[in-house]
């Protein structure tokens, strides 16, 4: 997967969950979830639309890793090889 | 065009005679003698014997005589000189022609229009100036209207005779020497609406008639003191358009009723009233009223412009709602 | 000194032909006038007997000048002239600054109980009318009483919270009456110009501004310790995907749902002056709207749930609360509340109850704080749970008992 790959994903879950995110506007070295406004039910179904396009765990003991944009991209990218 | 009331008045007469094949004007000197307000005068020699009838003096009988002749298809335009001398005619029409749809089942309407002059201000004295208007706008089965403006006087008579109910046309006898410049073509007037006649945001003035004239005149002499009046012609008695003036105390919260008939009882009562139980949480003071002084209207010149309203009266009434 | 003709400004008394002590009758010569024309015999109008005369022989007086004083059978105390006078009608008395008053005036303001000292005329040069005392009474109504408002100025004040017993009687109206114009920033909403109400915007403020009136909140806290459910979510959790992993949420709803139960007197309803029991325990879950505004659906019998299905139906009433799918009855019913504000980093939240339920229970957020554990400092998750209740349902003691079991209950997440 690509870095535009994982960020175009992102950006269509995001779309189904909190619309009106435009990923452009977001710091990318923020809290998604403030940048977002995100609640830990949103967080949940991000993580299961991520889930389900790609497979992976996406442990919660690996959230830490998904905290900014940026972090979940690259941890997107190294996950899928 | 310039136009007089008058002039609009016989214009309106004419276009509805020539227009409207079914019509026909009588009453009392309504031919040979041109009207006895000269409405239509010139009418029967361009038109003839067929749209122009003279009548003998008695009002009980023409005005039967057209509801007869409206249920037997015609659109008769009755004439009656004054309100006043149509209190002879009122059996025919608060008995006949305000009930006999109802009474028959819907089977006969009585699609007549009936013309008078209404109002003081010329010296006629008791018997030849009242506002009983007020008067048949109490009864169902009638529809009320008073033109205060030249294009109301020339358009509100096709309108009238469009209508399969009868119908009553006040026409204000002091208001027949105004001007105004009206098209060419005669504009058909919508009388199911009252007429916003000058937009304002402080105070709703509800009026009519001749008070739409000395509401006017009060509303250019307000701005002076910080107040900007909404004008409103009822154009329509009955049915009351209230919907019009509702909005409008929406927006000023205050309200004012002008009318030229007997405070008791009268058209600015049922305004008020109305005003009262629809919209209570927008008023922001009392409702005023301006009427006539309760009494027959004098003869003296004085003593008539004393018991009418005049515009100082507006603009202190006004004052006094607006504080 | 009566006018003898129009064009007369004064006279000269020649002759008195009546003095003091004289019995005089209407009709009677009483002096002799000299005109520029001619001497002229003066009778007098009314009845009765000489006191005074006032004017001596020779002197030349203006037309009006009292001539003699005559004391009547009825009037005695009363000076009269020789009321000679016909083209000068009896002078209109005369009042404060030298107002005229008719007597057509004076009756009516008697009548109708105004005060002719405050009334100013139409005209200000010009005397008063009877039409300025009518005026006076249709403006100034005798029964107004103080502390009066306007419709207007009533629907305004309770519109924007304003406690119209603090302006009372300090209005522009009359007698004091509150105007609109007398509200403060009237001029904000007065008018088209102030944007409509959001419809979610205003029921919210309505339900809200009844329970600060009508409800006499009293608030707790606790401080609950997390350490065993975080770590319960933590092991539950491990190993499965994300559409299968409870968030600490649902154990929170649990916690309450089960001290609802145990503690009925916070599970019910105020209604008509009691509080009546709810049937089940339906929890209330504020769910905050992108883009402003709330909504709480319920999930019923919560009590009965498990924590899958807790979990199950919270996913379910804000997935579907976000995206306006939710039916009017899931959004009544509720037995009592639970609000959370703890994801936007608030430690801790005081709600104002939904009437007419009695109590809201706030969630803050998850801080790790030191705690004393068996006798040492450790720090652990944390989240401070409070309790807003209605204190003519229940007193504080009820209140701390609740808190004590939700706190109980997230400390042993097994019995969830």
């Amino acid at each position: 997967m690509t870095p535009d790959e994982a960020r175009s994903m992102i950006a269509e879950a995001l779309a189904r969950i909190a619309p009106g995110t435009d990923l452009d506007e977001l710091d990318p070295d923020e809290s998604l979830a403030e940048e977002a406004d995100l609640d830990s039910m949103d967080l949940l179904s991000l993580l299961d639309a991520l889930h389900e396009r790609t497979g992976l765990e996406l442990a919660e003991a690996d959230a830490a890793q998904l905290r900014t944009l940026n972090s979940a991209v690259a941890y997107l990218v190294a996950a899928s090889g | 065009m310039k136009l007089d009331y008058r002039a609009a008045l016989r214009d309106g007469l004419r276009h509805a005679l020539i227009n409207e094949p079914r019509a026909f004007l009588m009453g009392e000197d309504v031919g040979a003698y041109g009207g006895c307000f000269a409405v239509s005068l010139g009418l029967l020699e361009e038109l003839g014997e067929n749209k122009v009838r003279d009548t003998p003096l008695s009002e009980s009988a023409f005005v039967g005589a057209g509801i007869g002749a409206a249920m037997g298809g015609l659109r008769p335009i009755v004439e009656i000189m004054t309100v006043n001398f149509s209190l002879l005619a009122l059996d025919q029409i608060m008995n006949n022609a305000a009930t006999l749809l109802h009474m028959s089942g819907g089977q006969f309407a009585v699609p007549l229009v009936i013309r008078m002059t209404t109002g003081a201000g010329r010296q006629l004295a008791a018997q030849h100036s009242h506002s009983l208007e007020g008067w048949y706008a109490h009864i169902p089965g009638l529809r009320i209207v008073a033109p205060a403006t030249v294009a109301d006087a020339r358009g509100m008579l096709w309108t009238a005779l469009a209508d399969p109910d009868p119908v009553l046309i006040f026409e204000h006898a002091a208001l027949f020497g105004i001007t105004d410049d009206l098209p060419e073509e005669l504009e058909p007037v919508d009388l199911d609406r009252a007429a916003v006649r000058r937009p304002g945001t402080d105070i709703t003035i509800v009026t009519y008639g001749s008070g739409l004239h000395r509401s006017l005149e009060a509303a250019e002499v307000l701005p002076g003191e910080g107040i900007s009046a909404e004008v409103i012609d009822l154009r329509t008695l009955r049915p009351l358009d209230s919907d019009t003036y509702l909005e409008s105390v929406a927006r000023t919260h205050r309200a004012l009723v002008v009318e030229e008939g007997w405070r008791t009882g009268g058209i600015g009562a049922e305004v008020a009233a109305q005003i009262g139980e629809e919209a209570f949480w927008d008023l922001d003071a009392p409702v005023g009223r301006l009427a006539t002084a309760e009494v027959p209207i004098p003869y003296a010149q004085h003593l008539e412009a004393a018991a009418l309203v005049q515009a100082d009266d507006v603009v202190a009434a006004v004052r006094a709602v607006v504080g | 000194m009566p006018s003898l003709g129009a064009d007369m400004d004064e006279g000269t008394l020649v002759a008195w032909r009546v003095g003091p002590g004289d019995v005089v009758r209407r009709g009677d010569i009483v002096a002799v006038v000299q005109t520029e024309k001619s001497d002229i015999e003066v009778e007098v109008f009314e009845a009765g007997t000489v006191a005074e005369l006032l004017v001596d022989v020779g002197t030349t007086v203006a037309v009006g000048t009292p001539l003699a004083r005559i004391e009547g059978e009825r009037a005695a105390e009363q000076p009269v002239a020789t009321k000679a006078t016909p083209a000068r009608a009896a002078s209109p008395q005369r009042s404060m600054a030298g107002r005229v008053l008719s007597p057509l005036v004076r009756r009516d303001a008697a009548a109708l109980g105004v005060d002719l000292a405050s009334l100013q005329p139409a005209d200000p040069s010009g005397p008063l009318h009877r039409s300025d005392v009518a005026a006076a009474r249709r403006t100034r109504p005798a029964t107004l009483r103080s502390g009066a408002a306007s419709p207007y100025a009533r629907r305004l004040a309770s519109e924007r919270g304003v406690d119209l017993a603090v302006l009372s009687g300090s209005g522009s109206g009359p007698a004091g009456a509150v105007l609109a114009r007398d509200l403060p920033e009237v001029s904000s909403v007065a008018g088209s110009e102030a944007p409509p109400l959001d419809p979610m915007r205003a029921a919210i403020a309505r339900t809200m501004e009844r329970s600060n009136r009508e409800i006499p909140h009293y608030y707790l806290a606790h401080t609950v310790d997390l350490a065993a459910s975080v770590g319960w979510l933590a092991g539950r959790n491990a190993g499965r995907p994300p559409a299968g992993r409870i968030l600490l949420s649902a154990l929170e709803l649990r916690a309450v749902a089960l001290a609802a139960r145990k503690v009925g007197e916070l599970n019910g309803s105020w209604v008509d002056g009691r509080f009546v029991a709810g049937e089940g325990v339906h929890l209330g879950v504020i769910v905050a709207l992108r883009g402003g505004g709330l909504l709480a659906p319920v999930i019923r019998d919560a009590d009965r749930l498990d924590v899958e299905s807790t979990m199950a139906a919270l996913s379910d009433v804000v997935e579907r609360a976000r995206r306006g799918a939710l039916r009017s009855s899931e959004l009544s019913g509720a037995t009592i509340t639970v609000t959370n504000l703890g994801e936007d980093g608030v430690e801790e939240i005081y709600g104002v109850i939904h009437p007419p339920q009695v109590a809201i229970v706030g969630f803050g957020g998850v801080i790790d704080r030191v705690v004393a554990t068996e006798g040492r400092a450790q720090v652990h998750p944390t989240v401070r749970v409070t309790l807003a209740a209605d204190h003519r349902a229940t007193d504080g003691r009820i209140g701390g008992r609740f808190l004590s079991k939700v706190g109980s209950l997230l400390a042993q997440p097994g019995k969830l």
